[in-house]
């Protein structure tokens, strides 16, 4: 590697995987010039560029996750009642860097340390409720080198259901467009719908067709309704779900029948923002993005006769194209169970008996934290893990399946090289299966499962399906031209992976070599090198004036329920550092997509 | 038997932290390798020789195995922290007072404090065996703060009296108060057996699940969530055989519908018309 004297980065001789571009393991040159992926350089900039030699490596995108918890009010909450998950797990300081500590619930400088060491430059906040936005976004302002954004919880919001339960679509999108550009949010995300607002009263919603207390809405039409909104809004990503009944045995048939609720919504995309070239399709194709589907697809009646219900639940995802999952795998050990869905830590709490914690978000949704440990010795955990892989070993189609453990909530993000090497080796799977309970294979059909995932697909699954599932492909998630110039390059030859070395396969995943962000070298074998701020994404969707105007009048009567006045409700853009707001459905969007 | 002395060079202002002052650490290394060891005051490390003078008696310490290892410290050290911790093997007699977390997570070997011990000693203790020979301050024994998994394994000995929340989190090994104690004794423990020779305040056993407390003297407050289920005379815990007859409850019921706590009591209870004495 030679110093760089101006903004151009060559990666050399690489074996790229870029499959948004067809790309598998192809020797080639990756030119980077001002941030951005160029197809060439000038013979000046070639010999000023910052070359790195690639030569018998391995070269990705830079790694994106579409869900994880790492900013906000819940976290925090997790950080707060857990000093015993901090004390081992520290950070010093050093010239550059800050100091930090946490296992399953770092403080935010380690988390972005954590994640661009192990060669992440993009993660997504998948829970942010509106009256935390401020918190939420006071965290990912500190959260170095990452870009990032967050999902707004909606599925359980007052106005929101009041407005379904009245059959007024197009006015619950004037509401969530508002709402969106309000706290600066990226995308809906839908906790448990109907059941979080029943927790208020101590109860859940079983059903898909139980009308909940008071605004008597159902599950489904919240999920109908909120699918409808996001396409009628052309947000950028498709409505993300995480379905009723989430932890209980059996309710993968739930899971099911909520996924088919929007197979009738086409998705549809109206951000105006200018794509990167990609040789495939980039833009999404589903209008359901199911969140941790491992814990969604319980199989059983009881804890007694508990088994996988992988099978039924990818039988249905392999026949549609409308559905995205990410699994939420489940690596053992420690984690920090935390969700928007407060029945669901409560039902927890009964069965381990943990401390925990539980949060009532006035009129919008609500929360609860655990701490959880998965145990190979536990039966229970160890048919979650092999459920986690299961999952993405038995959707035939990559391009479904986005890999992530829920951090912190299936295990730790830091986990992912274990949870990447048991996709690529069977030997790895076996191996596990030697140490943990019984029940892992033997209530699952993982033990028969022989894939073995390459290094495409892990490249599908950690980095150009989530991007294309949250619609950040258009700079994210590939290496064509004009894509940020996020790159990964992992210590591994693909012409001599040894599969059966599981050891040095995950020690290789856990620390690349290098991790590029926007061209600049940012982590060299897991020592942090450079501490450049990340962007924050947000959308601003618009509807039509005259409807706005009307909607508005009713949230400004609606803010006699709230704890805080409506001017103080919004979270301004110079809260966010680097904020880049994508324009959706109006005049900017439009100019853009005529162009 | 090597002998490595530690002399106090004077009194200490900020707490010193000295997790390096440890028999297996000190083991094979000669004078001039322990006096640069570092420990931290502060936010500056320091060696060791700044607070210490250093007295190795082997010609030859490159020979000495951890086991073998014996440290003597002179003088106060009550401000010094984490003498100890984490030790493996060998053996430190402190001749004063020791700060806090002596001894903390030690999987072996032993320590002999003649004075007082500071808060935390022995916590998460794996193996070995603490002795106390003056009184013990908070946390003895305990979990670390907010886990609920303390000391599972060896033993803590103590000739004078504790304060609050000895044995929390107790999973497995023994601890013995020759004196009193104060508020929460053996919070949440779920296994292992604390002795308590003289009394204690309230909350003895409170959230316990599992293992033995057994309390000579009287319990000021008793935790409501406990049930009396027989009368003992000369119980035996392993090999510690108690004097006299002991009224033995179950609990915490507090926690859950089957507690497997088991605390017994021998003093008057103070407060003993409660409705749960059956």
């Amino acid at each position: 590697m030679t110093a760089a004297t101006n903004n151009t980065t060559i990666i050399r001789n690489g074996h790229v995987f870029d499959p948004l571009n067809e790309i598998n393991g192809d020797i080639k040159d990756i030119f980077i010039k001002d941030g951005k992926v160029v197809s060439s350089l000038t013979s000046a900039e070639q010999r000023d560029a910052t070359i790195i030699d690639a030569t018998g490596k391995t070269v990705m995108p830079g790694g994106v996750d579409s869900h994880s918890h790492v900013a906000g009010a819940k976290v925090n909450a997790g950080r707060l009642m857990r000093p015993e998950d901090h004390y081992k797990s520290v950070r010093t300081k050093t010239a550059l860097t800050h100091s930090g500590s946490g296992y399953t619930v770092p403080s935010v400088y380690k988390q972005g340390y954590d994640y661009a060491a192990m060669g992440y430059t993009t993660v997504f906040e998948a829970a942010m409720p509106p009256l935390e936005a401020r918190h939420t976004h006071e965290e990912m302002r500190s959260t170095p080198i990452l870009d990032m954004g967050a999902y707004l919880v909606l599925g359980n919001n007052w106005f929101v259901m009041r407005c379904l339960k009245e059959g007024d679509v197009e006015k619950a999108a004037a509401y969530v467009a508002w709402m969106m550009r309000t706290h600066k949010a990226y995308g809906i995300k839908c906790v448990n719908p109907a059941g979080v607002e029943n927790w208020g009263w101590a109860k859940n919603v079983h059903g898909l067709d139980e009308p909940n207390i008071h605004f008597e809405v159902t599950s489904r039409e919240i999920i109908h309704g909120l699918a409808e909104v996001n396409e009628l809004l052309g947000l950028p990503m498709s409505l993300h779900l995480h379905t009723n009944n989430l932890g209980h045995p059996g309710n993968w048939e739930i899971t099911r029948d909520s996924l088919a609720i929007p197979s009738d919504i086409k998705p549809s995309q109206k951000t105006g923002v200018e794509w990167a070239e990609t040789k495939m399709n980039s833009r999404r194709k589903q209008s359901v993005y199911l969140a941790h589907a491992q814990f969604s697809a319980f199989g059983g009646s009881s804890w007694r006769d508990f088994q996988s219900g992988v099978a039924g639940l990818v039988d249905y995802v392999n026949k549609c194209d409308h559905v995205v999952i990410d699994n939420g795998a489940v690596p053992f050990g420690p984690a920090t169970a935390m969700t928007g869905d407060g029945p669901a830590i409560h039902d927890l709490y009964m069965l381990s008996g943990q401390k925990w914690s539980n949060t009532d978000v006035e009129m919008e949704c609500g929360s609860g934290v655990i701490p959880f440990v998965y145990l190979k010795s536990s039966p229970i955990s160890s048919i979650q893990w092999a459920m986690g892989l299961e999952l993405l070993l038995l959707i035939n189609d990559p391009w479904k399946t986005i890999m992530t453990t829920d951090h912190p909530n299936g295990g730790v993000f830091t986990q992912y090289p274990q949870v990447m090497t048991w996709l690529m080796s069977k030997k790895a799977r076996d191996d596990t299966a030697k140490e943990c309970h019984k029940w892992a294979y033997d209530k699952s059909s993982l033990g028969g499962v022989d894939r073995e995932m390459s290094l495409y697909e892990m490249a599908i699954l950690t980095r150009a399906n989530p991007a294309c599932t949250i619609g950040m492909a258009y700079r994210k998630g590939h290496l064509g031209v004009g894509a940020d110039g996020d790159v990964t390059i992992y210590d591994i030859d693909p012409g001599k992976l040894n599969l059966n070395d599981t050891a040095a396969l995950t020690a290789r995943l856990a620390r690349p070599d290098f991790t590029v962000k926007d061209g600049r070298i940012v982590a060299r074998q897991g020592e942090i090198v450079a501490v450049p701020e990340g962007r924050r994404y947000y959308c601003r969707p618009h509807v039509d004036d005259a409807l706005e105007k009307e909607m508005l009048a009713d949230v400004k009567d609606w803010f006699k329920y709230y704890t805080v006045g409506f001017a103080n409700y919004p979270v301004p853009e110079k809260y966010l550092k680097n904020p880049v707001a994508i324009p959706v459905h109006n005049a900017e969007a439009e100019a853009l997509a005529r162009r | 038997m090597a002998e490595i002395i530690l002399r106090c060079k004077g009194s200490i202002g900020i707490m010193v932290e000295a997790e390096v002052i440890r028999p297996d650490l000190f083991a094979g290394k000669k004078k001039e390798e322990i006096e640069e060891l570092l420990v931290w005051q502060g936010q500056k490390p320091l060696p060791l020789s700044e607070f210490f003078d250093v007295d190795v008696s082997r010609a030859n310490p490159s020979e000495t195995r951890p086991e073998e290892a014996n440290i003597l410290i002179e003088g106060d050290v009550s401000r010094v922290k984490r003498i100890g911790q984490g030790m493996l093997a060998g053996r430190i007699e402190i001749c004063g007072s020791a700060g806090m977390h002596l001894g903390t997570e030690m999987a072996g070997g032993s320590i002999l404090v003649r004075g007082d011990a500071g808060s935390w000693a022995g916590m998460g203790m794996l193996g070995g065996k603490l002795h106390i020979l003056g009184n013990g301050a908070d946390h003895i024994g305990s979990a670390y703060r907010g886990s609920w998994r303390g000391m599972t394994g060896g033993e803590i000995q103590i000739d004078g009296s504790a304060r609050s929340q000895l044995g929390g989190g107790l999973t497995c090994g023994r601890i013995l108060v020759a004196g009193n104690v104060e508020n929460f004794c053996g919070i949440r423990q779920s296994g292992g057996l604390i002795l308590v020779k003289g009394s204690a305040v309230r909350g003895t056993g409170a959230e316990m699940n599992g293992g033995t407390i057994a309390v000579c003297g009287a319990i000021k407050q008793f935790s409501p969530g406990f049930v009396e289920t027989s009368r003992e005379e000369n119980v035996l815990l392993g090999d510690v055989q108690l004097e006299g007859w002991f009224r033995k409850f179950t609990g915490d019921y507090a926690l859950g519908k089957n507690p497997k706590g088991s605390l017994y009591c021998k003093g008057g209870l103070e407060d003993a018309g409660n409705a749960q004495f059956r």
